[in-house]
């Protein structure tokens, strides 16, 4: 087939770049090196839209060991023990195809770690769906349960936390982020860049099929009416050769024959092996019928383009072949020879002994459009004057039901359940707390790490929701004693070719970047969506932002449930009354209108390095932070997870109590601490400039609220953990 | 003791089934279902997980694998024999129980903390045991234990349930059964009661910083009565 003009736009290239490419080479390219050129420049392999504000996070600190641009990002956490960790999104292909879109988005996520030597010990999600109305979304909410169960579970990987939110602008579009976290020794970790000529270059894991081509292009495509039609480009996963794949690779990293490894992700083989050409600034030649299909007559185009899951390219020592070939036998795994490294720079693909393809490597590569898109400025939203009469006619036992068994709110039991949280015995906190930890296996240390989102905040705000949701992350591993290290985020938004956006995304960044500096909390790895839109409707921005943490000794672990009845509840950080962007506004009063609570970097640090000095003085029994819903939500999960009451103290300073219980002002914690202990506890607030409010007392079961009972924690419970399971069944 | 985990393509418990028999004393080997012969053991283990990918039937491959005549000619031969989640299945399509496991009742795989009931007479893996009703953990999709009304009286008649999932005061009720087996059942033997399938894991529950410690009991008492 001859390449023209209208084949190119057809595979998502734009007019001029398909002209560049041409100009480039210095002649029209054929179908399979236009189909190379498509898969590497477009938006989810090039970055062409996103890479010049990538460019200003902040990456760096003293225990990262590799920032962005590896597979996956690596931070220290002593005795030569790191962190490997990454967030990805698999949005597009799970809204087609819910279970396999979610189950190859973990599967893809975990090869991401343990091509760097990692043996996964974590995984996480973040899921946003559609209005609980939407027809679509029961049917979606289910199949990406299932999907992520199905691959994680079977692998043998806990999956320790996640998020789920509803909101109606995912209806059309919703999103699956998937993270893992994978543990590797910091002398033994393996890059992706190749190094050396003539060095063979081999394929191991499943065999290839026509599955996923143009995976990489439909995750940049906008979604419309044919969007059934692309359920072929979803990729079809398969965890059991994944579980092989994962065992014969550590095996084979056990000694020091591996250059570089790469696993074949978006835009399989094409991006695999031109990423560790590149990187070692070395030419690649490969041999596409020595390539394991497993469909005949597969030609260059499609073995260069699948995304058939399972695989990755690997740059061996030379004379290591027949030692590697052994542990992928005994795994069953295919293994072929492929090519080989060359000193050409070029990319030069051959087939049935006919060059097929032959394109320098850095005009894939480095020449890759980067475009500074225009922009727009978010305004900060006026401030709603609530008034006296909106609260008048609220009940108020009748506002913490709605609130507690709100479906962004509510307990996500029905989900959590459904995925192994404790296979490898090293889980010691469960979905459900702030943050989900597990044990270095052997080791006194522990790992923490959440994951959150705030669409509303960033769609209100991006700069401020972006900052937010950096702190919101800090603050959840605080909460369970771990010392905050670095983040991952998934950043998911809208069309970038609209300058509204393309704004939120700026600004988001510029948010992220200014908590994470502040925080001294780096940005090690992430990934970006783009074109979340269906018929010309965009979601939320919805950066997702996984943290990870430290607990040295886990016995230090710290929990949200109360412990025992008679003692103090406090809470730290000031409330403001702020309603706007809440969930009470949103839910009880129906405005959505407004800023979204302002972020105050100081305190943030401050009132978090002061929890945590509280915490290693063992001075509070229960620990959480404020979040969704305020200090109210915040309590009654408290006594929800300790199976236990509170008294609240008459508040003070504010003149509306749903002011004080419902507002989301941020930088705060609740704790628990024995009635002895207040004047050591209030002596260190004071000595840090935090400020605190006494909030109550736990009490047996009772919840009592203007010295009435209102609720027993059983009814609170049932309301909470209730909400899900009805739904769903 | 000497004991061995066989290691199935797809065992993901295997790992955590070496570190708790080491954790209460034993002499642990991991087995490669491609190897011939089992080393010398008092026990032999088969771990959960998804063994071959659990495709077909849950444990249908590993039920004909290489090693597993070695482990049906040990069993026959009296030996201890323990098989936990995947283990309890691949036992079943040995034909060294009776039953199937089928698909949870709700369609779901489930994780969670349950109570079971266990049966402390006439054999070693839970005689002498200090509490009766032990809080383990499940997580399985298949789950759902079935067999024929013969099957189960003869089960019955013979002694052979093992455990029964219950409420945390030992109450074998229907709110307690977390998949839909056939009359709670969490776990059978043989009728020689040297072999044990079931589907908690005692495994998970070896230490107060995870899901509880339960399975130390079970660990522990095993322990004692093989010396």
């Amino acid at each position: 087939m001859e390449v023209n003009e209208k084949i190119a736009v057809d595979h998502g290239l734009k007019p001029d770049e398909y002209k560049k490419i041409c100009d480039l080479l210095k002649r029209v390219p054929n179908l399979t090196e236009l189909g190379i050129f498509s898969a590497m420049w477009n938006e989810h392999c090039s970055y062409k839209s996103s890479r010049l504000h990538l460019k200003k996070l902040n990456t760096k600190g003293k225990k990262v060991i590799q920032g962005p641009g590896e597979n996956a990002g690596v931070i220290d956490i002593g005795d030569d023990d790191a962190i490997v960790f990454k967030i990805e999104s698999h949005n597009h292909p799970s809204f087609i195809e819910p279970y396999q879109g979610a189950a190859t988005g973990v599967g893809g996520i975990m090869r991401d770690v343990f091509t760097m030597g990692a043996r996964p010990i974590a995984n996480l999600n973040s899921i946003h769906f559609g209005s609980t109305q939407h027809k679509k979304t029961k049917n979606l909410l289910r199949g990406v349960v299932k999907g992520i169960g199905g691959y994680g579970n079977c692998i043998g990987v806990p999956t320790i936390a996640g998020q789920t939110c509803f909101d109606q602008s995912y209806n059309g579009n919703i999103l699956v982020n998937a993270m893992t976290l994978g543990l590797v020794n910091k002398n033994k970790i393996f890059y992706s860049k190749a190094a050396g000529i003539n060095k063979p270059v081999i394929y191991v894991g499943s065999k290839t099929g026509r599955d996923g081509i143009h995976g990489a292009s439909m995750a940049s495509a906008i979604f419309d009416d044919k969007i059934e039609e692309k359920k072929p480009t979803v990729q079809v996963g398969d965890p059991f050769t994944e579980k092989l794949l994962l065992e014969a690779c550590l095996e084979l990293m056990s000694d020091k024959s591996i250059i570089a490894i790469q696993d074949m992700g978006a835009a399989g083989l094409t991006s695999s092996s031109i990423e560790m050409a590149s990187k070692g600034n070395l030419g690649i030649e490969l041999h596409l019928d020595k390539v394991p299909c497993r469909e005949e007559k597969m030609t260059p185009y499609e073995i260069m383009l699948s995304e058939s899951q399972e695989r990755m390219l690997i740059v061996l020592e030379n004379g290591k072949e027949d030692s590697a070939k052994k542990i992928f036998d005994k795994w069953n795994l295919d293994f072929a020879v492929i090519g080989k490294t060359t000193n050409t720079k070029n990319i030069e693909l051959y087939f049935e002994k006919e060059k097929v393809a032959n394109v320098p490597i850095k005009f894939l590569a480095n020449e890759a459009p980067m475009y500074d898109r225009p922009w727009k400025k978010t305004k900060l939203p006026q401030k709603i004057k609530f008034s006296n009469s909106d609260f008048k006619k609220l009940k108020f036992s009748d506002v913490i039901k709605k609130m507690i068994s709100n479906p962004n709110v509510c307990s996500k039991q029905w989900i959590w359940e459904q995925y192994d949280h404790t296979v490898m015995g090293d889980t010691i906190q469960k979905p459900g707390g702030d943050a989900g930890v597990v044990r270095v296996h052997g080791t006194k240390k522990a790992v923490a790490s959440s994951v959150d989102s705030s669409a509303s905040y960033c769609y209100a705000h991006p700069f401020t929701g972006g900052k937010q949701v950096v702190c919101e992350a800090w603050r959840n591993l605080v909460s369970v004693g771990a010392e905050p290290i670095a983040i991952t985020n998934c950043l998911n938004f809208g069309n970038p070719e609209k300058k509204e956006n393309m704004g939120e995304f700026v600004e988001c960044i510029d948010g992220i970047n200014e908590a994470s500096k502040y925080l001294n909390f780096p940005v090690v790895s992430g990934n970006v969506s783009f074109y979340n839109e269906t018929k010309d409707k965009g979601i939320k921005p919805t950066p997702t932002i996984g943290g990870v943490g430290l607990i040295k000794d886990y016995k230090n672990l710290m929990s949200m449930s109360f412990k025992s009845k008679g003692n103090l509840v406090l809470v730290i950080g000031k409330t403001e009354g702020n309603l706007d962007q809440s969930i009470f506004a949103n839910v009880i009063l129906d405005e959505k209108k407004g800023p979204p609570p302002e972020i105050n970097l100081f305190n943030e640090k401050n009132n978090g390095e002061t929890v945590l000095k509280l915490i290693k003085e063992k001075l509070p029994l229960s620990v959480h932070d404020v979040s969704l819903g305020g200090i109210m939500i915040g309590a009654l999960k408290m006594c929800i997870a300790g199976n236990m009451g509170i008294k609240f103290y008459k508040f003070k300073n504010l003149t509306n109590i749903y002011q004080y219980f419902f507002s989301e002002d941020q930088g705060r914690y609740i704790i628990e601490v024995e009635k002895n202990n207040l004047k050591k506890v209030e002596s260190i607030l004071k000595k840090n400039s935090v400020h605190f409010d006494l909030l109550g007392e736990t009490t047996d079961k009772e919840i009592i609220i203007n010295n009435e009972p209102t609720f027993t924690v059983d009814k609170v419970t049932e309301f909470y953990k209730g909400w899900l399971y009805k739904y769903m069944s | 003791m000497n004991s061995s985990v066989i290691i199935f393509p797809g065992s993901n418990c295997d790992r955590d089934m070496d570190v708790a028999l080491k954790k209460f004393g034993f002499k642990n080997k991991m087995v490669w279902h491609n190897d011939d012969e089992l080393p010398k053991s008092d026990l032999i283990v088969l771990p959960g997980g998804f063994s071959y990918g659990d495709y077909l039937r849950c444990g249908s491959i590993a039920g004909k694998s290489k090693i597993i005549q070695s482990v049906i000619d040990f069993a026959n031969s009296g030996g201890l024999v323990l098989g936990i989640c995947n283990g309890f299945q691949i036992l079943t399509e040995t034909g060294l129980l009776k039953g199937v496991l089928q698909q949870n009742k709700n369609i779901e795989f489930i994780c969670k903390n349950i109570f079971v009931k266990v049966n402390n007479s006439e054999n070693k893996f839970f005689e002498n045991i200090d509490k009766d009703v032990l809080e383990l953990h499940i997580a399985h999709n298949e789950g759902n234990y079935f067999c024929t009304e013969d099957e189960l009286k003869s089960l019955e008649d013979n002694n052979q349930i093992a455990a029964y999932y219950c409420s945390s005061d030992g109450k074998v009720d229907d709110k307690s059964n977390p998949n839909g087996a056939i009359k709670n059942i969490a776990g059978i033997f043989n009728e020689k009661k040297n072999i044990l399938g079931m589907m908690p894991h005692p495994e998970r529950m070896i230490d107060q910083s995870l899901s509880g410690e339960d399975g130390s009991i079970f660990f522990e008492n095993l322990l004692k009565n093989l010396k």
